[in-house]
């Protein structure tokens, strides 16, 4: 039922779009007042979230290492997968956040006759890469909307997009490539027992909102033929604090432009955060040096041990009887308070 | 055992992971802990009970100690609130977990083994949980669940496999840790961990041996290699004053195969001279405090360096085990240094200064080792493990909290001639566990453990058909422990070893007696015969 829940509230939200988009007190509301509400959501929420992570501490050096260690000169270590030093990590977090290293890895298990297989398995990987990457060469792309003059880097990016002149106006490959990466993600959440397993409600809203504001943003595009002059003139008002809906931008734009408010509201407050999250992932932000380097816990509670005092008291006699060096004096007074350290 | 009670299969996950209900089956849980343990901890809630009962006898006010506990942890622990939050479910960690192999639960696949955690700090903790309940991934923390908790978070190794693959770092063990946490402060423990915890309180080591009892087992081992080699070897105790304090796993001393690591290790000690101790008040490496919570595992390893400023040793030398180096790499040092009573070490033999132990200025037995290797310091003579055909587990924790992975490799290959690795995704960071760590090697809990262990005897099984295996080596106690069971039910006919068990055996001393058998009295391969004077020595 999850899944039919997040279609339907996607649904939802798009319908809300067109709508509105149709009449002109829904056309101020969604383009004059939303967008801002959405930003002050995304922007609060976001550092919000943030901060409550860096607020709490990383009391313990907990990397996970995968590769060979740094110890001697010559045994080569794994620098980036099991990174000693601070570049090390630069490049490890790096590999992460760009390249989906940890995700590179995956494999998959089969069992049969009795016996474990472990095969390869690109699939994910590669459709979470394109979809991730395909996401960002998009959201440059907008900022032709926002900026004036139009950044020579985003003209780059259009023309490297738009690479193989296909049709008019020229099909951007980012759009073909971010539909089918997130159909792909959507298909394997139905069709993987083990994924559809798991999956909530927040999981399969991502993706249907994901689809559905590409889906409304290629079809502005390659079929109703938006002005981008128009919503150019939108984008530049929002951005000066002087908003002003133009005519002409029709409902598909506005369902576009409600979506992507509900994607910004909706970001902070969901799994859509591991964006930010995974930048302070203590399991792979930190160096493996915490037997060279002490890790500090700002935290470090005392704690009741069982001193040696205590202990030789106990045994004393025995300790003695096995010829085992004693350390305190005869006839000591009671050396058995429990010492907090 | 009849070899059909384990069937492993692969089954398409049914039903819905929100219904908490769990049905205890012996064989694949762990008794509750005896409550006179939980007193000796000073742990809350001690009380007669086990798992199977329909009345867990809980605290009047569970819930609210359970909830503040998450509360308290969420505020102290960035992993704990990261992990609850930036999951997305991809599922690359589904696969991954040698218990959802091996049993085919879904609630073993690491995400659902977290979500079992991550509904309730929706629906408790988050904004859009208390709004909208269930449709936001909450549930309500019922008895229910608190017993699935116990049921699932003690059927984790904290092997961090999953962790490797996880996009974002998402490691199960920190979440079962705080699950643990959370289950120990209503007094919901089992007694496989808190019984060697409490043992290793009061006496110094996880079997209670006191220590006259502590000095009989060593000196029986001392006595033994010994014999073996015709050399006078002694094992100083408590002795102030000696450069190195010598902490190893107390299994070493009373466990069968350890033993023949730790005639290995006296052997070695014995030929290089080490100017060592070895102490009965810290005479346990291991840490069940790890298994329990962050407090406890504090408390047991204090006795380290205590024990280390109050006889004075410059630095700290560790033997072969799991997760005493988890706890002696990654938090020792936090929890109880400053070391600034000892120097950093320096190997007295090869005058290496092992820069990587700077700080806590504890060294990996393996480390120690390789490095004498690498300087050709030792004689040894391979041909006296021709007997064995090798493979090397890496152990969990040594190879994904340190990368520990090619030192014990170095030793390995120079003193055996026939070694071959296990498959590539089932070593190294990627190692399969034992099945049975974190607490969980208890023979009620067999049948979960030959479950858990069949993706690592999968890989060994792989190996002997390829190359005729008949040895797997590794660091770790528990494994050690518990792999000799995994085995002969998957597949007999490989024995379980440590390292420093095959240096032992290849190991020529000076001045030793003509050997004809190694450590375990069995006799070397015919051609190796005339290696007590062996003249040629295989340095690496």
């Amino acid at each position: 039922m999850n899944e039919i829940y997040a279609l339907l509230v996607v649904l939802a939200i798009a319908a809300a779009g067109l709508a509105g988009g149709q009449m002109s007190f829904g056309r101020i509301a969604l383009a004059e007042v939303i967008p801002y509400a959405a930003a002050i959501l995304f922007l609060a929420g976001f550092c919000w979230r943030i901060m409550r992570w860096a607020w709490a501490p990383v009391p313990f050096h907990i990397p996970v290492t995968c590769g060979q260690q740094k110890s001697f000169r010559w045994i080569r270590a794994a620098k980036i997968d099991n990174p000693s030093t601070q570049w090390g990590v630069l490049a490890r977090m790096a590999a992460e956040i760009l390249l989906f290293r940890s995700l590179f890895r995956n494999s998959r298990a089969q069992i049969g006759g009795g016996r474990l297989i472990l095969s390869e398995s690109g699939a994910l990987w590669l459709s979470a890469l394109a979809f991730h990457w395909a996401l960002l060469l998009i959201l440059l792309r907008h900022l032709r909307l926002f900026l004036e003059p139009v950044p020579a880097f985003v003209n780059a990016l259009e023309r490297l997009d738009s690479f193989f002149q296909l049709g008019a106006p020229p099909l951007y490959l980012s759009d073909v490539v971010v539909i089918a990466a997130l159909g792909y993600l959507l298909i394997r959440r139905f069709r993987d027992p083990a994924v559809r397993f798991i999956s909530l409600f927040t999981d399969y809203f991502g993706l249907f909102l994901l689809l559905a504001i590409s889906v409304t943003g290629v079809l502005m595009r390659y079929f109703t033929r938006i002005d981008v002059l128009n919503v150019k003139e939108l984008a530049l008002g929002l951005a000066a604090m002087r908003p002003q809906a133009p005519q002409g931008l029709g409902p598909i734009f506005f369902a576009h432009l409600l979506l992507v408010c509900a994607l910004a509201s909706y970001l902070p407050f969901s799994k859509l955060m591991h964006m930010g999250g995974i930048f302070l992932s203590p399991t792979r932000n930190l160096a493996n040096n915490s037997r060279s380097r002490r890790h500090i816990n700002p935290w470090n509670h005392p704690v009741k041990t069982h001193t040696y005092p205590e202990w030789e008291k106990e045994f004393r006699e025995k300790l003695q009887s096995a010829g085992i060096p004693v350390e305190i004096a005869e006839g000591a007074g009671d050396a058995g308070n429990a010492r907090t350290n | 055992m009849p070899e059909t009670l384990v069937q492993i299969e692969q089954k398409a996950p049914r039903g819905d992971w929100r219904d908490p209900h769990v049905e205890f089956r012996k064989g694949s849980i762990c008794y509750s802990a005896a409550a006179k343990n939980l007193g000796a901890l000073s742990l809350p809630n001690p009380r007669a009970w086990q798992p199977m009962d329909a009345d867990w006898k809980l605290p009047p006010d569970w819930k609210r100690i359970v909830l503040d506990g998450m509360k308290e942890r969420l505020k102290k622990y960035r992993s704990f609130r990261l992990f609850m939050d930036i999951c997305v479910r991809c599922g690359a960690c589904a696969d991954k977990c040698h218990f959802y192999l091996g049993s085919a639960d879904p609630k073993n696949m690491p995400v659902v083994r977290a979500e079992l955690m991550r509904s309730i700090y929706r629906r408790y903790f988050t904004l859009t949980g208390r709004l909208f309940g269930s449709l936001a991934g909450g549930r309500e923390l019922t008895e229910d669940v608190i017993k699935e908790w116990f049921y699932y978070f003690y059927q984790c190794t904290e092997c961090r496999r999953c962790s490797v693959f996880c996009p974002y770092g998402i490691d199960t063990a920190e979440i079962t840790m705080m699950g643990r946490e959370l289950l120990n402060l209503i007094g919901c423990n089992t007694n496989w961990v808190l019984e060697p915890a409490a043992n290793c309180f009061r006496t110094g080591n996880h079997l209670g041996i006191q220590p006259h009892g502590f000095k009989d087992s060593i000196d029986f081992a001392a006595e033994e290699a010994s014999e073996i080699t015709g050399l006078d070897i002694e094992v100083p105790i408590n002795r102030k004053g000696a450069e190195v304090l010598f902490v190893m796993p107390s299994a070493d001393y009373f466990g069968t195969p350890h033993y023949y690591t730790l005639l290995g290790y006296l052997m070695l000690f014995r030929e290089i001279g080490l100017d060592y101790t070895v102490s009965a008040y810290a005479s346990e490496g291991g840490n069940f405090g790890l298994f329990s919570s962050h407090e406890m595992m504090k408390r047991l390893n204090a006795k380290i360096y205590d024990e280390a400023r109050r006889l004075r040793v410059k630095w700290i030398l560790g033997g072969e085990c799991g997760h005493m180096w988890r706890v002696l790499h990654q938090y020792m040092d936090t929890m109880n240094g400053p070391a600034d009573f000892l120097e950093v070490p320096v190997s007295p033999i090869t005058g290496t200064v092992f820069e990587n132990a700077r700080s806590t200025r504890a060294v990996h037995i393996c480390e120690f080792t390789a490095d004498l290797i690498h300087h050709g310091t030792l004689k040894l003579d391979p041909r006296r493990n021709d007997h064995w055909i090798a493979t090397y587990h890496d152990s969990c924790n040594p190879a994904r909290a340190m990368g520990l992975l090619e030192e014990p490799r170095t030793i390995l290959k120079s003193v055996c001639r026939n070694f071959h690795e296990m498959p590539e995704n089932t070593i190294r960071e990627q190692t399969f566990c034992c099945g049975s760590g974190a607490g969980l090697g208890t023979d009620e809990n067999l049948e979960m453990r030959l479950r858990g262990g069949f993706p690592r005897a999968n890989a060994v099984k792989y190996v002997k058909e390829k190359h005729g295996v008949n040895l797997l080596t590794c660091i770790c106690a528990i494994d050690k422990a518990t792999l000799p069971t995994l085995l002969e039910y998957w597949v007999p006919g490989v024995e379980v070893a440590g390292v420093h068990e095959l240096l032992g055996n290849a190991l020529v001393m000076t001045g030793e007696k003509e050997r004809v058998a190694d450590l375990r009295g069995e006799l070397f391969a015919p051609e190796a015969h005339s290696v007590g004077s062996a003249s040629e020595a295989s340095h690496a």
